[in-house]
Protein backbone atom coordinates (compact mmCIF):
# COMPACT_ATOMS: atom_id res chain seq x y z
CA UNK A 1 0.00 0.00 0.00
CA UNK A 2 2.38 2.44 0.73
CA UNK A 3 6.48 2.35 -1.27
CA UNK A 4 9.10 4.29 -0.06
CA UNK A 5 12.38 3.92 -1.47
CA UNK A 6 15.37 5.71 -0.58
CA UNK A 7 13.80 8.81 0.60
CA UNK A 8 15.23 12.36 1.80
CA UNK A 9 14.21 15.18 2.92
CA UNK A 10 16.50 18.38 3.61
CA UNK A 11 15.39 21.73 4.84
CA UNK A 12 18.00 24.44 4.96
CA UNK A 13 21.07 22.94 6.40
CA UNK A 14 19.00 19.93 8.09
CA UNK A 15 18.40 16.51 6.89
CA UNK A 16 15.34 15.90 8.07
CA UNK A 17 14.54 12.01 6.34
CA UNK A 18 17.82 10.39 5.79
CA UNK A 19 17.71 7.93 2.92
CA UNK A 20 14.64 6.13 4.20
CA UNK A 21 13.45 2.69 2.60
CA UNK A 22 10.27 0.78 4.27
CA UNK A 23 6.82 -0.82 2.66
CA UNK A 24 3.58 -1.54 4.60
CA UNK A 25 1.57 -3.64 3.57
CA UNK A 26 -2.49 -4.22 2.61
CA UNK A 27 -4.37 -4.26 5.89
CA UNK A 28 -1.11 -3.63 8.10
CA UNK A 29 -1.30 -1.35 11.20
CA UNK A 30 1.89 0.03 11.12
CA UNK A 31 3.26 2.80 13.98
CA UNK A 32 5.57 5.33 13.22
CA UNK A 33 7.96 5.83 16.41
CA UNK A 34 10.24 8.43 17.22
CA UNK A 35 11.27 11.21 19.41
CA UNK A 36 10.16 14.50 18.63
CA UNK A 37 12.02 16.00 15.33
CA UNK A 38 12.99 12.25 14.15
CA UNK A 39 11.13 12.83 10.67
CA UNK A 40 7.85 11.12 11.50
CA UNK A 41 5.49 14.12 10.69
CA UNK A 42 7.50 15.07 7.25
CA UNK A 43 7.47 11.44 6.06
CA UNK A 44 3.81 11.47 6.47
CA UNK A 45 3.78 14.80 5.00
CA UNK A 46 5.31 13.45 1.84
CA UNK A 47 3.41 10.82 1.72
CA UNK A 48 0.38 12.75 1.67
CA UNK A 49 1.75 15.01 -1.19
CA UNK A 50 2.05 18.00 1.01
CA UNK A 51 5.76 18.70 0.33
CA UNK A 52 7.88 16.96 -2.48
CA UNK A 53 11.06 15.15 -1.40
CA UNK A 54 14.42 16.54 -1.82
CA UNK A 55 15.58 12.42 -3.91
CA UNK A 56 13.82 9.28 -3.84
CA UNK A 57 10.28 8.46 -4.53
CA UNK A 58 7.56 7.24 -2.51
CA UNK A 59 4.27 5.62 -4.11
CA UNK A 60 0.66 4.95 -2.32
CA UNK A 61 -1.71 2.54 -3.53
CA UNK A 62 0.78 2.21 -6.50
CA UNK A 63 0.48 5.89 -7.18
CA UNK A 64 3.41 8.08 -7.09
CA UNK A 65 2.99 10.99 -4.28
CA UNK A 66 4.99 13.69 -6.89
CA UNK A 67 3.88 12.05 -10.69
CA UNK A 68 0.81 10.92 -9.92
CA UNK A 69 -0.43 13.39 -6.97
CA UNK A 70 -4.30 13.77 -7.34
CA UNK A 71 -4.62 9.94 -7.71
CA UNK A 72 -2.60 9.34 -4.47
CA UNK A 73 -4.13 11.64 -2.53
CA UNK A 74 -7.64 10.22 -3.29
CA UNK A 75 -6.48 7.06 -2.12
CA UNK A 76 -5.73 8.09 1.37
CA UNK A 77 -7.05 10.08 4.36
CA UNK A 78 -4.49 12.10 5.89
CA UNK A 79 -5.07 13.40 9.49
CA UNK A 80 -2.45 16.17 9.92
CA UNK A 81 -0.48 16.55 13.56
CA UNK A 82 -2.10 19.79 14.15
CA UNK A 83 -6.30 19.27 13.01
CA UNK A 84 -6.47 22.67 11.63
CA UNK A 85 -10.24 22.99 10.57
CA UNK A 86 -11.96 26.09 9.18
CA UNK A 87 -13.43 26.87 12.29
CA UNK A 88 -16.64 29.09 10.93
CA UNK A 89 -18.22 26.19 9.25
CA UNK A 90 -20.70 23.96 11.08
CA UNK A 91 -19.84 20.12 11.55
CA UNK A 92 -21.66 18.39 9.67
CA UNK A 93 -21.30 21.22 6.51
CA UNK A 94 -17.29 21.21 7.04
CA UNK A 95 -17.84 17.28 6.46
CA UNK A 96 -19.68 17.92 3.74
CA UNK A 97 -17.32 20.19 1.82
CA UNK A 98 -14.51 18.02 2.13
CA UNK A 99 -15.99 15.02 0.94
CA UNK A 100 -17.23 16.69 -2.06
CA UNK A 101 -13.44 17.75 -2.76
CA UNK A 102 -12.70 14.31 -2.14
CA UNK A 103 -14.51 13.58 -4.66
CA UNK A 104 -17.18 11.88 -2.79
CA UNK A 105 -21.24 13.34 -3.81
CA UNK A 106 -25.16 12.62 -3.71
CA UNK A 107 -26.05 9.71 -1.82
CA UNK A 108 -22.82 8.33 -1.08
CA UNK A 109 -21.80 11.47 0.63
CA UNK A 110 -24.94 11.47 3.24
CA UNK A 111 -24.59 7.57 3.83
CA UNK A 112 -20.77 8.23 4.41
CA UNK A 113 -21.51 11.25 6.88
CA UNK A 114 -23.82 9.61 8.73
CA UNK A 115 -20.91 6.84 9.42
CA UNK A 116 -18.29 8.48 10.01
CA UNK A 117 -20.65 10.83 12.03
CA UNK A 118 -21.35 7.47 13.83
CA UNK A 119 -17.83 6.47 13.92
CA UNK A 120 -16.49 9.16 15.26
CA UNK A 121 -19.14 10.06 17.89
CA UNK A 122 -19.97 13.25 16.51
CA UNK A 123 -23.33 13.28 16.65
CA UNK A 124 -24.03 15.25 19.41
CA UNK A 125 -22.29 18.10 18.04
CA UNK A 126 -23.44 17.80 14.09
CA UNK A 127 -24.48 21.32 14.21
CA UNK A 128 -22.28 22.58 16.46
CA UNK A 129 -19.74 25.51 15.60
CA UNK A 130 -15.97 24.30 14.64
CA UNK A 131 -14.81 27.11 16.31
CA UNK A 132 -16.48 26.51 19.57
CA UNK A 133 -15.69 22.50 19.77
CA UNK A 134 -13.10 21.40 22.59
CA UNK A 135 -9.05 20.03 21.28
CA UNK A 136 -10.85 16.60 21.21
CA UNK A 137 -13.66 17.02 19.54
CA UNK A 138 -11.72 18.65 17.10
CA UNK A 139 -9.77 15.98 17.09
CA UNK A 140 -12.33 13.70 16.27
CA UNK A 141 -13.48 16.07 13.34
CA UNK A 142 -10.32 15.53 11.68
CA UNK A 143 -10.20 11.71 11.92
CA UNK A 144 -13.70 12.08 10.20
CA UNK A 145 -12.48 14.17 7.08
CA UNK A 146 -9.87 11.72 7.01
CA UNK A 147 -12.52 8.77 6.85
CA UNK A 148 -15.21 10.68 4.84
CA UNK A 149 -14.39 9.06 1.42
CA UNK A 150 -13.59 5.64 2.96
CA UNK A 151 -10.31 5.50 1.92
CA UNK A 152 -7.72 2.27 1.39
CA UNK A 153 -5.06 3.94 3.41
CA UNK A 154 -5.02 6.48 7.31
CA UNK A 155 -2.21 8.23 7.35
CA UNK A 156 -2.97 9.38 11.40
CA UNK A 157 0.06 11.79 12.55
CA UNK A 158 -0.58 11.71 16.25
CA UNK A 159 -4.06 11.00 16.51
CA UNK A 160 -4.47 10.76 20.44
CA UNK A 161 -2.35 13.96 21.24
CA UNK A 162 -4.18 16.70 23.15
CA UNK A 163 -6.67 14.04 24.03
CA UNK A 164 -8.09 13.12 27.72
CA UNK A 165 -7.31 9.74 29.07
CA UNK A 166 -11.11 8.71 27.83
CA UNK A 167 -10.80 9.42 24.16
CA UNK A 168 -7.37 8.41 24.02
CA UNK A 169 -8.92 4.91 24.86
CA UNK A 170 -11.94 5.53 22.70
CA UNK A 171 -9.50 6.52 19.55
CA UNK A 172 -7.53 3.89 20.03
CA UNK A 173 -9.96 1.44 20.07
CA UNK A 174 -11.67 3.18 16.42
CA UNK A 175 -8.03 2.35 15.30
CA UNK A 176 -7.85 -1.14 15.88
CA UNK A 177 -11.32 -1.14 14.63
CA UNK A 178 -10.73 0.40 11.18
CA UNK A 179 -7.77 -1.67 10.87
CA UNK A 180 -10.03 -4.43 10.23
CA UNK A 181 -10.75 -2.63 6.80
CA UNK A 182 -8.23 -0.33 6.20
CA UNK A 183 -4.13 -0.12 6.08
CA UNK A 184 -2.87 2.37 9.11
CA UNK A 185 -0.40 4.65 9.40
CA UNK A 186 0.04 6.62 12.31
CA UNK A 187 2.94 7.96 14.47
CA UNK A 188 3.04 8.66 17.72
CA UNK A 189 5.84 9.38 20.71
CA UNK A 190 3.17 7.23 23.50
CA UNK A 191 4.76 3.59 23.25
CA UNK A 192 1.83 1.62 24.87
CA UNK A 193 -0.61 2.90 21.75
CA UNK A 194 1.59 1.08 19.83
CA UNK A 195 1.80 -1.87 21.71
CA UNK A 196 -1.64 -1.87 21.90
CA UNK A 197 -2.91 -0.66 18.38
CA UNK A 198 -0.38 -1.88 16.10
CA UNK A 199 0.93 -4.84 14.35
CA UNK A 200 4.17 -3.47 13.19
CA UNK A 201 6.39 -0.75 14.77
CA UNK A 202 8.68 1.58 12.76
CA UNK A 203 11.52 3.26 14.74
CA UNK A 204 13.04 6.46 13.45
CA UNK A 205 15.38 8.23 15.11
CA UNK A 206 17.57 11.36 13.56
CA UNK A 207 15.38 10.38 9.97
CA UNK A 208 17.14 6.62 9.91
CA UNK A 209 15.03 3.54 10.18
CA UNK A 210 16.44 1.67 13.11
CA UNK A 211 14.30 -0.87 13.72
CA UNK A 212 11.32 -2.31 11.74
CA UNK A 213 9.40 -5.46 13.30
CA UNK A 214 6.30 -6.47 15.38
CA UNK A 215 6.45 -5.46 19.17
CA UNK A 216 6.94 -8.64 20.35
CA UNK A 217 10.35 -9.35 18.14
CA UNK A 218 11.51 -6.30 19.32
CA UNK A 219 11.12 -7.09 22.58
CA UNK A 220 12.79 -10.11 22.37
CA UNK A 221 15.71 -8.60 20.75
CA UNK A 222 16.22 -6.53 23.54
CA UNK A 223 19.64 -6.53 25.11
CA UNK A 224 18.73 -5.18 28.33
CA UNK A 225 15.09 -5.24 29.24
CA UNK A 226 12.75 -5.45 32.28
CA UNK A 227 14.13 -5.10 35.43
CA UNK A 228 13.80 -5.16 39.50
CA UNK A 229 12.21 -3.10 42.26
CA UNK A 230 13.36 -3.58 45.38
CA UNK A 231 12.15 -1.39 48.38
CA UNK A 232 14.03 -1.87 51.70
CA UNK A 233 15.53 -0.26 54.65
CA UNK A 234 18.93 0.36 54.06
CA UNK A 235 21.51 2.89 53.42
CA UNK A 236 21.19 4.11 49.94
CA UNK A 237 25.00 3.92 48.70
CA UNK A 238 26.01 0.44 50.29
CA UNK A 239 22.84 -0.47 48.42
CA UNK A 240 23.47 0.46 45.78
CA UNK A 241 26.94 -1.16 45.88
CA UNK A 242 25.71 -4.49 46.99
CA UNK A 243 22.84 -5.18 44.38
CA UNK A 244 25.41 -4.32 41.53
CA UNK A 245 27.56 -7.44 42.50
CA UNK A 246 24.81 -9.42 41.90
CA UNK A 247 25.52 -11.23 39.09
CA UNK A 248 22.92 -10.51 35.69
CA UNK A 249 22.59 -6.63 37.28
CA UNK A 250 23.54 -3.71 34.41
CA UNK A 251 23.16 -1.05 36.66
CA UNK A 252 21.08 0.15 39.90
CA UNK A 253 19.72 3.38 40.14
CA UNK A 254 18.24 4.65 43.96
CA UNK A 255 15.59 7.06 45.01
CA UNK A 256 14.85 7.27 49.19
CA UNK A 257 11.34 8.11 50.20
CA UNK A 258 11.54 8.59 54.05
CA UNK A 259 13.87 5.84 55.51
CA UNK A 260 13.57 3.66 52.57
CA UNK A 261 15.15 3.20 49.73
CA UNK A 262 13.68 2.57 46.49
CA UNK A 263 16.12 0.88 44.08
CA UNK A 264 15.48 0.13 40.45
CA UNK A 265 17.61 -2.40 39.04
CA UNK A 266 18.31 -2.92 35.19
CA UNK A 267 18.89 -7.10 34.19
CA UNK A 268 19.98 -8.81 31.17
CA UNK A 269 16.78 -9.76 29.02
CA UNK A 270 15.25 -13.36 30.19
CA UNK A 271 16.78 -12.78 33.59
CA UNK A 272 15.03 -13.41 36.76
CA UNK A 273 16.74 -12.05 39.60
CA UNK A 274 14.64 -11.95 42.05
CA UNK A 275 15.32 -14.99 44.21
CA UNK A 276 19.39 -13.73 44.35
CA UNK A 277 18.24 -10.17 45.38
CA UNK A 278 16.04 -11.62 48.04
CA UNK A 279 18.65 -13.71 49.59
CA UNK A 280 20.95 -10.57 49.37
CA UNK A 281 18.09 -8.69 51.75
CA UNK A 282 18.26 -11.76 53.98
CA UNK A 283 22.08 -12.41 54.44
CA UNK A 284 21.81 -8.19 55.12
CA UNK A 285 19.07 -8.35 57.38
CA UNK A 286 17.02 -5.04 54.86
CA UNK A 287 13.77 -4.99 56.06
CA UNK A 288 11.97 -5.00 52.48
CA UNK A 289 8.36 -3.73 51.96
CA UNK A 290 8.53 -4.40 47.96
CA UNK A 291 10.22 -6.84 45.44
CA UNK A 292 8.79 -6.55 42.28
CA UNK A 293 10.21 -7.82 37.99
CA UNK A 294 9.07 -4.72 35.49
CA UNK A 295 8.28 -6.58 32.45
CA UNK A 296 10.29 -4.78 29.35
CA UNK A 297 7.93 -2.63 27.43
CA UNK A 298 8.51 -1.03 23.80
CA UNK A 299 10.09 1.90 25.96
CA UNK A 300 12.88 0.28 26.43
CA UNK A 301 13.72 -0.73 22.93
CA UNK A 302 12.65 2.97 21.97
CA UNK A 303 14.94 4.07 24.75
CA UNK A 304 18.22 1.80 24.01
CA UNK A 305 17.29 1.95 20.33
CA UNK A 306 17.45 6.21 20.49
CA UNK A 307 19.17 7.12 23.42
CA UNK A 308 22.70 6.09 22.89
CA UNK A 309 24.24 8.41 20.76
CA UNK B 1 -15.60 21.33 -12.05
CA UNK B 2 -17.27 19.59 -9.57
CA UNK B 3 -14.88 20.27 -7.29
CA UNK B 4 -14.19 23.51 -7.93
CA UNK B 5 -17.76 24.55 -7.54
CA UNK B 6 -17.46 23.46 -4.21
CA UNK B 7 -14.24 24.87 -3.45
CA UNK B 8 -16.08 27.61 -4.87
CA UNK B 9 -19.01 27.95 -3.09
CA UNK B 10 -17.34 27.59 0.34
CA UNK B 11 -15.04 30.66 -0.69
CA UNK B 12 -18.20 32.86 -1.12
CA UNK B 13 -19.50 31.72 2.38
CA UNK B 14 -16.57 32.09 4.15
CA UNK B 15 -17.24 35.55 3.10
CA UNK B 16 -20.34 35.54 4.64
CA UNK B 17 -19.63 33.95 8.28
CA UNK B 18 -16.79 36.32 9.18
CA UNK B 19 -18.09 39.73 10.65
CA UNK B 20 -15.35 41.39 7.36
CA UNK B 21 -18.17 41.14 4.79
CA UNK B 22 -20.81 42.85 6.72
CA UNK B 23 -18.45 45.64 7.50
CA UNK B 24 -17.23 45.70 4.01
CA UNK B 25 -20.48 46.09 2.64
CA UNK B 26 -22.26 49.35 4.86
CA UNK B 27 -18.78 50.80 4.42
CA UNK B 28 -19.44 50.40 0.59
CA UNK B 29 -22.94 51.20 1.10
CA UNK B 30 -22.52 54.52 2.64
CA UNK B 31 -19.78 55.19 -0.01
CA UNK B 32 -21.66 54.55 -2.80
CA UNK B 33 -24.79 56.70 -0.98
CA UNK B 34 -22.63 59.30 -0.60
CA UNK B 35 -21.26 59.33 -4.21
CA UNK B 36 -24.85 58.48 -5.74
CA UNK B 37 -25.16 62.29 -3.26
CA UNK B 38 -22.39 64.05 -4.75
CA UNK B 39 -23.81 63.01 -8.16
CA UNK B 40 -26.92 64.04 -7.67
CA UNK B 41 -26.02 67.63 -6.23
CA UNK B 42 -23.99 67.99 -9.05
CA UNK B 43 -26.97 67.33 -11.51
CA UNK B 44 -28.76 70.30 -9.20
CA UNK B 45 -26.10 72.98 -9.36
CA UNK B 46 -24.14 72.30 -12.43
CA UNK B 47 -24.23 71.93 -16.06
CA UNK B 48 -27.05 69.26 -17.47
CA UNK B 49 -24.65 67.90 -19.90
CA UNK B 50 -23.34 64.55 -17.59
CA UNK B 51 -25.88 62.16 -16.66
CA UNK B 52 -26.31 60.74 -13.57
CA UNK B 53 -24.67 57.74 -13.89
CA UNK B 54 -21.01 59.33 -15.51
CA UNK B 55 -21.25 62.13 -12.51
CA UNK B 56 -21.83 58.91 -10.46
CA UNK B 57 -18.55 57.11 -11.55
CA UNK B 58 -16.25 60.13 -12.01
CA UNK B 59 -16.26 61.55 -8.42
CA UNK B 60 -13.24 62.02 -6.00
CA UNK B 61 -14.81 59.91 -3.19
CA UNK B 62 -15.85 57.04 -5.50
CA UNK B 63 -12.51 56.62 -6.84
CA UNK B 64 -11.53 57.09 -2.82
CA UNK B 65 -13.22 54.36 -1.80
CA UNK B 66 -12.99 52.35 -4.79
CA UNK B 67 -9.10 51.43 -3.94
CA UNK B 68 -9.80 50.62 -0.26
CA UNK B 69 -11.83 47.47 -0.65
CA UNK B 70 -9.55 45.50 -2.73
CA UNK B 71 -7.10 45.32 0.20
CA UNK B 72 -10.14 44.27 2.79
CA UNK B 73 -11.65 41.54 0.27
CA UNK B 74 -8.57 39.95 -0.45
CA UNK B 75 -5.84 40.23 2.05
CA UNK B 76 -7.33 36.83 3.87
CA UNK B 77 -7.34 34.70 1.07
CA UNK B 78 -4.33 32.48 1.31
CA UNK B 79 -2.58 34.38 3.93
CA UNK B 80 -5.54 33.02 6.76
CA UNK B 81 -4.63 29.52 5.40
CA UNK B 82 -1.25 29.68 5.77
CA UNK B 83 -1.51 31.21 9.24
CA UNK B 84 -4.00 28.52 9.79
CA UNK B 85 -2.72 25.67 8.23
CA UNK B 86 -5.82 24.92 6.95
CA UNK B 87 -3.61 24.87 3.99
CA UNK B 88 -2.84 21.61 4.90
CA UNK B 89 -5.75 19.49 4.73
CA UNK B 90 -6.86 21.54 1.83
CA UNK B 91 -3.99 20.32 -0.16
CA UNK B 92 -3.73 17.17 0.88
CA UNK B 93 -6.91 16.32 -0.52
CA UNK B 94 -7.20 15.01 -4.16
CA UNK B 95 -7.53 19.08 -5.24
CA UNK B 96 -5.17 20.92 -7.81
CA UNK B 97 -3.52 24.25 -7.44
CA UNK B 98 -5.13 25.92 -10.38
CA UNK B 99 -8.63 24.86 -8.99
CA UNK B 100 -7.68 26.70 -5.52
CA UNK B 101 -6.38 29.75 -7.12
CA UNK B 102 -8.48 30.53 -9.64
CA UNK B 103 -11.89 29.49 -6.52
CA UNK B 104 -10.16 32.00 -4.65
CA UNK B 105 -10.71 34.41 -7.38
CA UNK B 106 -13.76 34.17 -8.36
CA UNK B 107 -14.85 33.70 -5.11
CA UNK B 108 -13.84 37.47 -3.93
CA UNK B 109 -15.11 38.32 -8.17
CA UNK B 110 -18.26 37.08 -6.81
CA UNK B 111 -18.10 39.03 -3.90
CA UNK B 112 -17.54 42.27 -5.35
CA UNK B 113 -20.72 41.49 -7.46
CA UNK B 114 -22.57 41.80 -4.72
CA UNK B 115 -21.08 45.20 -3.36
CA UNK B 116 -22.25 46.76 -6.35
CA UNK B 117 -25.26 45.27 -6.61
CA UNK B 118 -27.08 47.65 -4.59
CA UNK B 119 -25.84 50.80 -6.62
CA UNK B 120 -28.06 49.80 -9.90
CA UNK B 121 -31.26 50.25 -7.55
CA UNK B 122 -29.88 53.57 -7.37
CA UNK B 123 -30.04 54.54 -10.66
CA UNK B 124 -33.70 52.55 -11.02
CA UNK B 125 -34.71 55.20 -8.30
CA UNK B 126 -33.52 58.17 -9.70
CA UNK B 127 -35.55 57.52 -13.04
CA UNK B 128 -38.46 56.66 -10.99
CA UNK B 129 -38.67 60.27 -8.81
CA UNK B 130 -37.33 62.54 -11.22
CA UNK B 131 -38.64 61.31 -14.79
CA UNK B 132 -35.14 61.32 -16.54
CA UNK B 133 -32.95 58.93 -17.51
CA UNK B 134 -30.06 58.12 -15.56
CA UNK B 135 -27.90 57.30 -18.38
CA UNK B 136 -27.40 58.74 -21.86
CA UNK B 137 -27.33 55.14 -23.60
CA UNK B 138 -28.16 51.66 -22.64
CA UNK B 139 -24.69 51.30 -23.71
CA UNK B 140 -23.28 53.93 -20.66
CA UNK B 141 -24.95 51.30 -17.90
CA UNK B 142 -23.17 48.28 -19.69
CA UNK B 143 -19.72 49.79 -20.36
CA UNK B 144 -19.57 51.21 -16.59
CA UNK B 145 -20.18 47.97 -15.05
CA UNK B 146 -18.22 46.09 -17.43
CA UNK B 147 -15.82 48.11 -16.77
CA UNK B 148 -16.15 47.93 -12.93
CA UNK B 149 -16.02 44.52 -13.36
CA UNK B 150 -12.57 44.37 -15.78
CA UNK B 151 -10.86 46.69 -13.49
CA UNK B 152 -12.45 44.82 -10.19
CA UNK B 153 -10.62 41.58 -11.60
CA UNK B 154 -7.42 43.02 -12.26
CA UNK B 155 -7.25 44.72 -8.68
CA UNK B 156 -8.48 41.33 -7.07
CA UNK B 157 -5.86 39.35 -8.62
CA UNK B 158 -3.24 42.00 -7.28
CA UNK B 159 -4.98 41.16 -4.10
CA UNK B 160 -5.00 37.20 -4.89
CA UNK B 161 -0.71 38.08 -5.72
CA UNK B 162 -0.66 40.04 -2.15
CA UNK B 163 -2.08 37.43 -0.06
CA UNK B 164 -0.33 34.57 -1.66
CA UNK B 165 3.19 35.96 -0.78
CA UNK B 166 3.06 36.22 3.27
CA UNK B 167 1.06 34.67 6.45
CA UNK B 168 0.17 37.67 7.63
CA UNK B 169 -3.21 39.64 6.46
CA UNK B 170 -1.80 43.01 7.43
CA UNK B 171 0.96 42.66 5.24
CA UNK B 172 -0.81 41.27 2.55
CA UNK B 173 -3.42 44.12 2.74
CA UNK B 174 -0.18 46.74 2.39
CA UNK B 175 0.94 45.30 -0.45
CA UNK B 176 -2.22 45.02 -2.72
CA UNK B 177 -3.29 48.56 -1.09
CA UNK B 178 0.49 50.34 -2.21
CA UNK B 179 0.16 48.30 -5.69
CA UNK B 180 -3.17 49.49 -6.26
CA UNK B 181 -2.83 52.87 -5.36
CA UNK B 182 0.28 52.95 -7.40
CA UNK B 183 -1.39 52.00 -10.22
CA UNK B 184 -4.09 54.47 -9.83
CA UNK B 185 -1.68 57.09 -10.18
CA UNK B 186 0.45 56.37 -12.85
CA UNK B 187 -3.41 57.24 -14.36
CA UNK B 188 -3.17 60.42 -12.83
CA UNK B 189 0.49 61.58 -13.64
CA UNK B 190 -1.12 63.60 -16.74
CA UNK B 191 -3.02 65.49 -14.52
CA UNK B 192 -0.41 66.25 -11.98
CA UNK B 193 1.73 67.06 -15.21
CA UNK B 194 0.32 69.39 -17.12
CA UNK B 195 3.60 69.70 -19.61
CA UNK B 196 3.67 66.53 -20.65
CA UNK B 197 4.28 65.37 -24.80
CA UNK B 198 1.32 64.02 -26.09
CA UNK B 199 3.34 60.70 -26.72
CA UNK B 200 3.35 60.19 -23.05
CA UNK B 201 -0.01 61.32 -22.13
CA UNK B 202 -1.10 58.45 -24.04
CA UNK B 203 0.95 56.45 -22.82
CA UNK B 204 0.21 57.02 -18.96
CA UNK B 205 -3.64 57.47 -20.09
CA UNK B 206 -3.69 53.71 -21.18
CA UNK B 207 -3.12 52.89 -17.89
CA UNK B 208 -5.54 55.44 -16.49
CA UNK B 209 -8.75 53.83 -14.87
CA UNK B 210 -10.21 56.97 -14.20
CA UNK B 211 -9.59 58.18 -17.80
CA UNK B 212 -11.44 54.70 -18.77
CA UNK B 213 -14.52 54.99 -16.56
CA UNK B 214 -14.65 58.43 -18.06
CA UNK B 215 -15.03 56.84 -21.46
CA UNK B 216 -17.14 53.92 -20.86
CA UNK B 217 -19.66 55.69 -18.37
CA UNK B 218 -20.36 57.78 -21.60
CA UNK B 219 -20.83 54.42 -23.28
CA UNK B 220 -18.07 54.46 -25.52
CA UNK B 221 -16.61 51.01 -25.08
CA UNK B 222 -13.17 50.96 -26.41
CA UNK B 223 -11.47 47.38 -26.69
CA UNK B 224 -8.05 48.64 -25.70
CA UNK B 225 -8.79 48.55 -21.90
CA UNK B 226 -10.58 45.43 -22.33
CA UNK B 227 -7.20 44.01 -23.58
CA UNK B 228 -5.49 45.44 -20.45
CA UNK B 229 -7.69 44.57 -17.64
CA UNK B 230 -7.90 40.68 -18.44
CA UNK B 231 -4.48 40.30 -20.03
CA UNK B 232 -3.19 41.78 -16.51
CA UNK B 233 -5.57 40.12 -14.64
CA UNK B 234 -4.61 36.58 -16.39
CA UNK B 235 -0.94 37.84 -16.02
CA UNK B 236 -1.38 38.54 -11.83
CA UNK B 237 -3.45 35.11 -11.52
CA UNK B 238 -0.27 33.05 -13.14
CA UNK B 239 1.76 34.55 -10.97
CA UNK B 240 -0.29 33.64 -7.64
CA UNK B 241 -0.91 30.39 -9.30
CA UNK B 242 3.65 30.43 -9.56
CA UNK B 243 4.09 31.59 -6.02
CA UNK B 244 1.14 29.01 -4.83
CA UNK B 245 3.27 26.00 -6.26
CA UNK B 246 6.58 27.44 -4.93
CA UNK B 247 5.77 27.05 -1.13
CA UNK B 248 6.30 22.99 -1.42
CA UNK B 249 9.57 24.23 -1.94
CA UNK B 250 10.24 26.34 0.45
CA UNK B 251 8.68 24.15 3.44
Amino acid sequence: MIKVQNLTKRYAGITAVDDLSFEVGKGEIVGFLGPNGAGKSTTMRILSSFMPATSGTASVAGFDVFENSLEARSHLGYMPENVALYTELRVREYLRYRGGIKGVGGRKLKERLGEVLDLCSLNDVENRIIGTLSKGYRQRVGLADALIHDPDLLILDEPTIGLDPNQIRHVRQLIKDLGRRHTILLSTHILPEVEMTCNRVIIIHKGKIQASDTPQNLLAQLRTAGGIRIEAQTGADNGVEMLSKVSGVKDVSVETDGGWSIFNLRVEANSDLREEVFRLAVERKWAVRELARRKATLEDVFVEITHNE
Amino acid sequence: MRKFLILLSREIKSYFYSPIAYVVLCFFLLLTGFTFYIGVTFLNHGSTEVTVVESFFNTVPFWFGFVLIFPLITMRLFAEEFKLQTIEPLMTAPVTDVQVVLSKFFGAVFFYIILWAPTAVYFHMFQWITKTPAAGTPAAYLGSYALLLLIGMFYISIGCFSSVVTRNQIIAAVISFVAIVVLFFVGLLSFILPHMTPALRDFFNYFSSIEHMADFSKGMIDSRPVVYYLSMTALMLVLTHHVFQSRKWKL
